[in-house]
């Protein structure tokens, strides 16, 4: 397909600017550009055109299913992006507070992030919550951060983190930023083993960072001794939340012993991934932590209306520009009060449950890592398929194209060979699923019959298998 | 259940088949942490959200003739870029691991990134960063990582915000700030040069500055390249359809807060953080990257490149923590920039400066209203003393139907009469003569 | 493939020594292990390099590896052939995919480093 730049045609237009109804200025020329940059010259039905086909190149979760482990890749209610497109909330200034009674002209938003704050403490037994983290990994970052505050504050001599071979990238990349040094700690049955947490416990130690249910989708029997052993060298415990949606509406982080807890509200709470952003990560901290936070911090009057407090001195500062991703909270907001007390109980149980049937129907055809009773996603591995037919993780992946399915998660986690990593969410339907699991055993079969067909899918998709080694070695990565 | 497909026959039903009960589901966390009395309000019907939430927006006072600015701005944004943006298969995506269902996204981030090259005069850009202040984080880091060295010159008209939000950040590492205070509007040579030396590893510049005056930093940027140091810029993107490029005056690395580029204020977010860098710098910049490729039968394609020296794989020696982009954001960019086309983003960018200058005239114009700053070139805000606290009078021009502009004593002391006025091309001569009479009448 | 008369790493680096020079590479093991080479990220001329720490990054498209110095001393020569044709090192890891030349200053970092027997043992116990 053409990019945008080679269907330009000099001097054609879309939109006109203006009203240009006052005297030009003319600054001086030393301080200008020599030429207008060289976007593309289109009428608004060729933009229309080319996006709509570059659209029709992509898959989203309204497309079909889209089992993206770890990715939460649940339905994005519509009701969401309508409220959230209100003139009220869209173009609101973000430094209207800061004006003299500004706060005053921002009730309806500061509400939102208010209420917000309750009823996030309430699903995760936190104390306070900050709604700034602009993503899940940099509300990692800020758990670390508030983390180390905590730790300069009471003169602690900490040094490392304790986080299991089986966590997401991004915990030793924020606890390096935060300061510190990591230490592996290996999993056994598939998750964190206390032995060897025990092993690596010395006053050194800074904190944890765990994720519960793992990348396995198991959930560690032991977490609350984790958590207990983490706090006897006052260390703090950190709870990733990217897996919240399994336990959400049965369980809360706050009651496992976790101190700080991040909530990506793009998976659990049903606020679209646009493509890879934008999304949401608020942290909630315990009572001890909550002078932390970073600022602003809403807060309500006596008398009803609500504020902005800056003034909070051992506050780890300003970690985004205002009051973190509005729109993507104002949905979430909205989704939680659809779902209210008892749909948001059926979430985990559903999701759950969608899980396990998969992975009952799925086991006799591929290897389960670890057949016994899984949370929101399952893993397996295609090392069978591999040994018997050289059949990779990818090519199970690009065959599911070629049935209509966004793959699942492939080669994650690392500690699983040829893992494919499938998580349903609560969303989808019996018939769905059913149909996924069909197109799954018919793969199988595939490998054992036609393994060499299998290596050249997917035939239906508009590129196969594309050279990301060419794409790294002779680097093209902008039309200039 | 709302949003919840099977009904409770089929989940009965699945749970027979695999042989379980619903408590089994649960059974692994043990009774003990199991929690039974959460006590959120009753689920609502979609009428009943619309309604309280229509009410809650109009709480909000998103009436007022805005002339407020500071970094994050009120333009003109056409119907078009909605509709395009809200075409599910986008919106509804994640990351493109799977290049063959994600084409569109991925073409999209190549022709972003290349638009962003264009707009800055420089040689690659990234797939976006969640905003402005966090783009400039990434740069500093990434100058760090170039230059092995740690000393940062920040100069005191780069957006407040993101200087705080900098600060915040590298609390826990080793990084020294030395911060230099501009001289009428503009940055003062003087005092970047004496405090450059082989220990700097960038000098951190805005344009147009928070004050909206502009500048050439062709001079410092050579400066810092005998030094060894980096010169890093965050820019407004609208402005560059008139102004000097970063890329012209020689930067290194550029940043700059893309919610210009046909993104809603929306009360802080979400918004853009863009990056372009030098080229040989590539490996060093954070954050994802599309490239052009083939498949496997020729045929153009795109895929995420570069992928290696991120977090799911460095870990802790990754460039970033960071794991996503606002892609839905860079695509909104990227439609606004295709609707404006060469000629549209120039001339809204003219108009901006226009239509401030006009507004500048008329308010100095105003008894005991008089111009901060002498002489200087400003693009589409400036600085005016008024004869008593801004703060007070921007507070009486709210009840007049104005979010008159900015008091810069929120950030700056010794300017409590100073106030921050901005004019994008969505304000007419008329708003701007209303502005000057409530003005003059609440002074 | 191992090669005699080569010293080794654990973390799979090897080096040639003659004099006081050692040329230095990554094994046809960490070549495999890595997959496409697509980059070479080589340490500056002069720069002094401490045995066992990184001195050089090899990026495939799956994975970025830290490259350890195997010896203490100074860069005096890179392969700059490697900045146009990383593959070289997927081709031919022990000769024209080499990295670089480091001047020792003793020889004390040679005495923890393998021979070619006792690296084949290392990587037997490393595949099981």
């Amino acid at each position: 397909m053409k990019l945008i730049f080679e269907k330009s045609v000099p001097g054609r237009r879309a939109v006109q600017a203006g009203p240009g109804d006052v005297p030009a200025v003319n600054i001086q020329s030393t301080l200008l550009r020599e030429s207008a940059a060289e976007l593309p010259e289109l009428s608004e039905l060729d933009v229309v055109r080319h996006f709509t086909e570059l659209s029709h190149r992509n898959f989203g979760v309204d497309s079909n299913f889209y089992p993206l482990g770890s990715c939460t890749m649940k339905y994005n209610p519509k009701v969401a992006e309508h409220i959230a497109s209100y003139p009220g909330f869209a173009r609101l200034h973000p430094l209207l507070p800061q004006l003299r009674m500004g706060g005053m002209l921002t009730q309806g938003a500061l509400r939102v992030l208010y209420e917000m704050d309750l009823l996030l403490r309430e699903i995760t037994g936190m104390a306070g919550f900050t709604m700034q983290p602009l993503a899940g990994a940099h509300g990692e970052l800020t758990g670390m951060m508030i983390m180390a505050a905590y730790h300069a504050d009471k003169g602690n001599k900490k040094t490392t983190v304790l986080i299991p071979d089986s966590a997401h990238g991004t915990n030793p990349a924020s606890a390096a930023i935060a300061g510190y040094s990591v230490a592996t700690i290996p999993s056994k049955d598939g998750v964190m083993d206390v032995d060897a947490v025990k092993e690596h416990l010395s006053d050194d130690v800074a904190g944890l960072m765990l994720t519960c249910p793992n990348t396995l989708g198991l959930f560690n029997p032991h977490v609350k001794e984790i958590c207990d052993l983490i706090h006897s060298v006052n260390g703090l415990a950190y709870y990733d939340g990217a897996n919240l949606n399994a336990i959400v509406g049965k369980a809360r982080p706050g009651d496992f012993g976790f101190d700080i807890v991040h909530v990506n509200l793009h998976k659990t709470f049903a606020t679209p991934h646009g493509g890879g952003g934008p999304g949401a990560g608020p942290v909630g901290v315990t009572e001890e932590l909550v002078p932390y936070l970073p600022v602003s911090v809403v807060a309500k009057r006596s008398d009803g209306t609500y504020t902005l407090e800056y003034d909070r001195p051992k506050s780890i500062g300003y970690i985004a520009p205002f009051y973190g991703n509005f729109s993507v909270v104002l949905k979430a907001y909205v989704y939680i009060l659809m779902l209210g007390n008892e749909g948001l109980r059926r979430v985990a149980e559903n999701a759950v449950l969608n899980a396990n049937y998969v992975k009952e129907k799925l086991k006799s055809h591929y290897r389960i890592a670890f057949d016994r009773l899984c949370k929101h996603e399952c893993v397996f591995s295609i090392s069978d398929q591999m040994a018997h037919n050289g059949i990779r993780a990818i090519d199970i992946a690009k065959a599911l194209i070629d049935r209509g399915f966004h793959p699942p998660t492939v080669y994650f986690p690392t500690v699983v060979h040829e893992a494919m990593m499938i998580e349903p969410t609560e969303s989808e339907s019996k018939e769905t699923l059913d149909g996924f699991i069909d197109a799954m055993i018919d793969i199988a079969g595939q490998a054992g019959s036609d393994p060499a067909r299998l290596k050249t899918a997917p035939a239906t998709a508009p590129v196969c298998r594309p050279n990301e080694t060419a794409a790294a070695r002779n680097l093209n990565i902008a039309c200039l | 259940m709302p949003f919840i497909s099977n009904t409770s026959e089929q989940q009965a039903r699945m749970l027979a088949e695999i042989g379980l009960t619903k408590n089994d589901l649960f059974a692994d966390i043990g009774e003990e942490l199991l929690y039974e009395d959460f006590k959120l309000p009753a689920g609502l019907s979609e009428q009943r959200v619309r309604d309280s939430m229509a009410e809650l927006a109009e709480k909000n006072s998103t009436h007022l003739t805005c002339f407020l600015g500071g970094g994050f701005y009120d333009h003109f944004i056409p119907a078009a870029v909605n509709a395009i943006v809200s075409r599910s298969e986008f919106y509804t995506a994640y990351t493109p691991y799977q290049p063959e269902l994600s084409q569109g996204i991925l073409q999209a981030t190549y022709e972003y990134q290349s638009v962003i090259c264009r707009l800055t005069e420089m040689e690659v850009a990234n797939a976006s960063l969640y905003d402005g202040g966090t783009a400039l984080y990434e740069a500093m880091m990434m100058a760090h990582r170039i230059t092995g060295r740690n000393k940062i010159i920040i100069d005191g008209s780069v957006n407040p915000i993101y200087r705080v939000m900098i600060r915040s950040y590298t609390r826990n590492l080793k990084i020294e700030f030395e911060e230099s205070q501009c001289t009428d509007g503009l940055v003062d040579r003087g005092q970047i040069f004496e405090r450059l030396d082989d220990k700097t590893s960038a000098v951190i510049l805005q344009n147009p500055n928070f004050f909206g005056c502009i500048d050439d930093f062709s001079d410092i940027a050579a400066a810092a390249h005998d030094k060894g140091a980096l010169l890093i810029v965050s820019c407004y993107p609208v402005s560059l359809g008139i102004l000097k490029t970063p890329g012209a005056m020689g930067a290194d690395i550029v940043t700059g807060e893309g919610q210009s580029l046909g993104l809603p204020l929306a009360f802080g977010g979400p918004y853009l953080g863009l990056m372009a860098a030098r080229k040989k710098h590539v490996r060093k910049m954070p954050g994802r990257i599309s490239g052009e490729t083939t498949d496997a039968f020729g045929r153009r394609a795109y895929v995420l490149t570069l992928q290696a020296r991120e977090q799911h794989i460095r870990r802790a020696k990754a460039t970033s923590n960071i794991c996503s982009n606002e892609a839905l954001c860079a695509l909104t960019a990227l439609v606004y920039l295709s609707l404006l086309g060469k000629e549209g983003l120039r001339e809204t960018s003219q108009l901006c400066a226009d239509k401030a200058n006009y507004a500048y005239k008329r308010l100095t114009a105003i008894p005991g209203v008089q111009p901060h700053f002498r002489g200087e070139w400003f693009f589409n805000e400036f600085v005016l003393d008024l004869p008593c606290e801004a703060a007070d009078v921007i507070g009486k021009l709210i009840e007049r139907g104005f979010a008159a502009g900015f008091p810069l004593s929120r950030y700056y002391s010794g300017m409590e009469n100073s106030i921050l006025i901005c004019v994008t091309e969505k304000r007419t001569r008329h708003e701007i003569g209303m502005l000057a009479e409530a003005l003059e009448s609440v002074l | 493939m191992i090669v005699e008369g080569l010293v080794y790493t654990k973390q799979h680096e090897w080096a040639k020594v003659e004099g006081n020079i050692a040329t230095v590479g990554i094994t046809d093991y960490a070549q495999m292990l890595l997959g496409e080479i697509v980059f070479v990220e080589l340490p500056v001329v002069g720069t002094e390099v401490i045995s066992e720490h990184e001195m050089a990054v090899v990026e495939s498209t799956k994975a970025a590896s830290d490259i350890f110095a195997p010896v203490t001393g100074k860069i005096v020569s890179v392969n700059s052939t490697l900045e146009s044709e990383p593959e070289l090192i997927n081709k031919d890891c022990y000769n024209a995919g080499w990295i670089c030349r480091i001047e020792m200053a003793d020889d004390a970092s040679l005495e923890s480093l393998l021979n070619a027997e006792q690296y084949k043992q290392h990587v037997k116990g490393a595949g099981q």
